[in-house]
């Protein structure tokens, strides 16, 4: 038997498309965290000292923060920091060439569905496999325009000029506990500079995957959108099921620059028993506009909230959000917008389904302080309850002072009507098909606007979802 | 609730009061309530005062309830001249009505209500109906934040009214019951225990005010309305203290099968309010109104805090909360509908609206949202802005100077809460003061 065919018999499929590969990984820090830990971290990727110390200090606020258990889920508590393994690669630099890629890491690819020829139109793939990008691939035309697309160990090595001013900038160490575990820990995720006036014409794409047991993945993104440019970055992720617990906790921090534009796509799919507990941050600057765009359908517990801080004038963010509870889950999404300066505008529209005994929660900020004017921010929620048992809440917080802003916040929470699902049967359509059909009718004007491949994929991991949540 | 036997500590903030704030009330007290007075001293010295961190008081500033010291009020002098002067400021028209100064019942005339309806001094309830009244008193805790608030209350000699509807009878207008307080950070403690048995009804109006605008006292007030199998309530509190008064109420609703309770507080003087309200509906059928206006200006901070409980299947609820703010001030709004395990069928609403009528005024909004039920029909919106120019325009194109333009649409958006009220002499009232107030700003 060909070491190839060994692989494929390895890899575990279950019903719901969940699979695996062995386990085989070359640099592993073992579980815990000390600063040992850190030490090895940046002696692996032969960090600076200033990065060292970053990872130190960040490490100190970790533990002296608390548990936001005050207000957050009590679910939080299960999280074991020292079972957890903190670096794990598969060692090697970057691959440059598709060829050098590992088959087994082509072979996940294959099983997510991306096919050969789309890759070829996507502008750039950054395929995280585990920690450390497996496989890097920036077009030629890209780099042509300047155009910087790296991983975070490579961004702050070979880049420092351009990356340390606004690293931990936009979220600071201390934001909250969990941004501060990423800050000591970090390793993966993308690195991304956009040159003045570059529009960038395909979206920027990083897949990553969590592929070992109780490991988490600690990713940090920076992507900085100078004058007058644009870009569109989508991450997307599924995960293998595991026995025991793991945690992500990636750090996303954006830069807008004047008159910039970036728009910055997740679908985010991990297995039931992961914590997904990601901090999400953009600074738009005048005239800049900023847009999440936000998708839950997997994880444990997912606590995110996607910010914008509009900072110049005219600046503009958007949050637009998906999340899918089903059995087990707790998708606790929100919004934070942070009003500036004058004249900015945020616009929130959030849809949660909850199916089974699955928690829905929104949580959301919005805030416009003194002496600015003309700010608005209009937010929307509308969760549907699919069973007896599902769970949905709403907390938003919106605070304005001074009488030149508007906001408005509304919510809804409602059923799938029984008329109309009666209506469907009457056509020939199941159940589970009406059912279906309805709750994508619910999120249709959303998920219109995620790229056509992701709303398509999105379609059918509802429809999955939704199987035998019916009667 | 702690039962040790040790002398528990002092609170760490310094202290509020170091003993009851009680009198003789010259009734004979029950033992169960004494035991409840001991009790809510004991849990007051045991619960710390509210924190930054806790939800239930995010927004708020805590500076305000960093209380000195609050004390006894004194004896009442020139009693007399007090009647005359605060008697010309109530509802006319009411049925029933009593007057208390500094927590001292000064007079009362419920002679015109139906034979069989009690009402009457809380504490002579207490004496004279104490099992009736132990059915009903505090039956429910403070659950939005001011457990230590409560707590105070319960230990405290109270004043207020209680008032038993017995089944089928309908009082037709309204009961007022009108506090005047005075004195440098008097602790009064008003206490309403409103009892609508099957299919009666009764309408109340609470009037606070204080006796000059030097006057501090802190309120600490509670209001337990009970309805039952088609019973009526509609309880309105009207706050006209002066800037120095702190003001705090703590409503609990209990609504009961195809009842209605209607809860209202309207605001506009103390430099501090805070206003719990929890309504639940706890049989099929029960319908909850709660609804405010509230005209904030100078440094005012008006908190208010709300939660709609769904226990049971069809039930409804609705609230609706206006703030019109100017100057400097601050107001709050928290609300929450839960909708609880198997409260299937709940149709209910929650909608903030706050008017902006300076540059550093500030609004808060937290409309919550917790449903764990099916078949539910829940909603709830927000919003915070300015006038429309527009609508100034409009009405400046029909020759209304733009002053008067933006007084007229103020006075109408609060007034879209006023008119929700039962009873045109409380709604007359009402809205008289509230275009007094904006007269004044």
């Amino acid at each position: 038997m060909s070491q190839d065919q060994a692989t494929l018999d390895a890899v575990t499929i279950d019903d719901s498309g969940d699979f695996s590969f062995p386990e085989d990984y070359q640099h592993d820090a073992g579980t815990g965290l000390n600063e040992a830990t850190l030490d090895y971290i940046s002696d692996i990727k032969k960090e600076d000292d200033w990065i060292r110390d970053f990872r130190k200090k960040a490490l100190k606020i970790f533990n002296d923060k608390p548990m936001p258990t005050h207000w957050a889920s009590k679910d939080l508590e299960n999280i074991k920091f020292q079972d957890i393994r903190y670096y794990l690669s598969q060692g090697q630099k970057p691959t440059r060439s598709w060829d050098e890629v590992p088959d087994d890491v082509k072979q996940t690819f294959e099983r997510l569905g991306i096919p050969e020829k789309e890759r070829k139109f996507l502008a750039g793939v950054e395929a995280q496999f585990d920690s450390e990008a497996a496989y890097s691939n920036v077009k030629e035309e890209l780099e042509k325009q300047g155009v910087i697309f790296v991983n975070s160990t490579e961004g702050l090595r070979e880049h420092p000029e351009i990356f340390r001013k606004w690293f931990g900038k936009v979220i600071p160490t201390g934001d909250n506990k969990f941004s501060a575990l990423n800050s000591a820990v970090f390793s993966g995720g993308s690195f991304i500079y956009v040159p003045p006036g570059v529009k960038v014409a395909h979206p920027l794409q990083a897949y990553f995957r969590i592929n070992a047991e109780n490991f988490g993945q600690f990713e940090r993104t920076l992507i900085i959108v100078d004058e007058g440019a644009e870009v569109t970055y989508m991450e997307g992720c599924t995960a293998p099921k595991f026995e025991t617990a793991t945690l992500h906790s990636a750090v996303v921090e954006l830069v807008a620059m004047k008159d910039a534009k970036i728009q910055y796509i997740t679908v985010q799919n991990w297995s039931n028993n992961v914590f997904n507990l990601v901090t999400k941050r953009g600074l738009a600057h005048e005239n800049a506009e900023i847009r999440w765009i936000d998708c839950n359908i997997g994880s444990r517990l997912t606590m995110k909230y996607p910010g914008v801080i509009m900072k110049g004038r005219k600046a503009r963010g958007e949050v637009i959000s998906i999340a899918l509870a089903n059995d087990g889950q707790h998708q606790d999404t929100g919004a934070k917008m942070i009003h500036a300066a004058d004249e900015t505008t945020s616009n929130v529209v959030s849809k949660s389904i909850s199916v089974g005994k699955g928690r829905s929660t929104y949580r959301g900020q919005v805030h416009i302080p003194k002496h600015l004017k003309g700010c608005k921010n209009n937010t929307e929620c509308d969760a549907l309850l699919i069973n007896t048992n599902s769970r949905t809440d709403t907390y938003p917080a919106i605070t304005v002072r001074g009488n030149k802003h508007a906001t408005q916040h509304e919510a809804s929470v409602s059923q799938v009507s029984e008329d109309q699902i009666f209506y469907m049967q009457q056509r020939g359509l199941s159940e589970a098909e009406a059912m279906s059909l309805s709750v994508n009718g619910f999120i249709n004007d959303l998920a219109r606007e995620f790229p056509m491949e992701y709303s398509v994929e999105l379609k059918r991991l509802i429809d999955l979802e939704m199987e035998g949540s019916v009667g | 609730m702690s039962t040790t036997l040790t002398k528990p500590e002092m609170s760490a903030h310094g202290e509020w009061v170091s003993e009851p704030l009680r009198r003789d009330v010259g009734a004979e007290l029950p033992d169960w309530y004494q035991q409840i007075q001991a009790d809510s001293w004991h849990n007051f010295l045991e619960t710390p005062e509210p924190v930054r961190k806790d939800e239930n008081w995010r927004f708020a500033d805590l500076k305000k309830i960093r209380f000195e010291r609050i004390n006894p009020v004194g004896s009442l002098n020139e009693q007399g001249s007090f009647v005359e002067r605060f008697r010309s400021n109530r509802v006319d028209s009411a049925i029933g009505h009593c007057l208390f100064a500094n927590g001292h019942l000064i007079e009362s005339d419920f002679s015109q209500l139906p034979d069989d309806v009690i009402a009457c001094e809380i504490n002579e309830a207490l004496a004279n109906h104490s099992e009736l009244v132990k059915e009903h008193f505090m039956q429910d805790p403070a659950r939005l934040g001011s457990q230590k608030f409560a707590a105070l209350h319960g230990a405290s000699t109270l004043c207020g009214v209680f008032i038993h509807v017995p089944k089928n009878v309908v009082i037709d207008g309204v009961i007022e019951i009108h506090h005047v307080n005075s004195g440098e950070n008097t602790g009064i403690f008003p206490h309403t225990l409103i009892v609508a048995e099957a299919n009666s009804k009764v309408s109340v109006f609470e009037n606070f005010e204080t006796a000059g605008k030097g006057d501090s006292p802190i309120t600490v007030g509670m209001v337990d309305l009970d309805a039952r199998d088609g019973g009526k309530i509609q309880y309105a509190s009207f706050q006209n203290n002066g800037p120095n008064a702190r003001h705090m109420q703590i409503n609990a609703s209990r609504v009961g099968r195809d009842s209605a309770v209607k809860n209202c507080f309207v605001n506009l003087g103390s430099m501090w309010v805070r206003n719990e309200a929890v309504s639940r509906m706890m049989e099929p059928g029960a319908d909850s109104q709660m609804f405010s206006a509230n005209l904030a200006n100078g440094t005012e901070e008006y908190d208010q805090r709300t939660l709609q409980l769904h226990e049971a299947q069809h039930t409804t609820s609705d609230l609706l909360y206006k703030n019109a703010l100017y100057d400097d001030a601050r107001t709050i709004f928290s609300g929450l509908i839960q909708v609880g395990k198997g409260a299937h069928h709940t149709d209910s609403y929650q909608t903030c609206r706050n008017m902006l009528g300076s540059d550093t005024a500030e609004a808060n909004a937290m409309p919550g949202l917790e449903i764990d039920a099916d078949q539910v029909k829940c909603s709830h919106g927000s919003t915070s802005g300015p006038i429309s120019e527009e609508e100034i325009f409009y009405l400046m194109a029909r020759g209304i100077p733009a002053e008067r333009a933006r007084r007229m649409i103020s006075l109408g958006f609060l007034n879209e809460v006023i008119q929700r009220l039962e009873g045109d002499d409380v709604k007359e009232f009402i809205f008289g003061k509230v275009e007094a107030k904006f007269r004044a700003i």
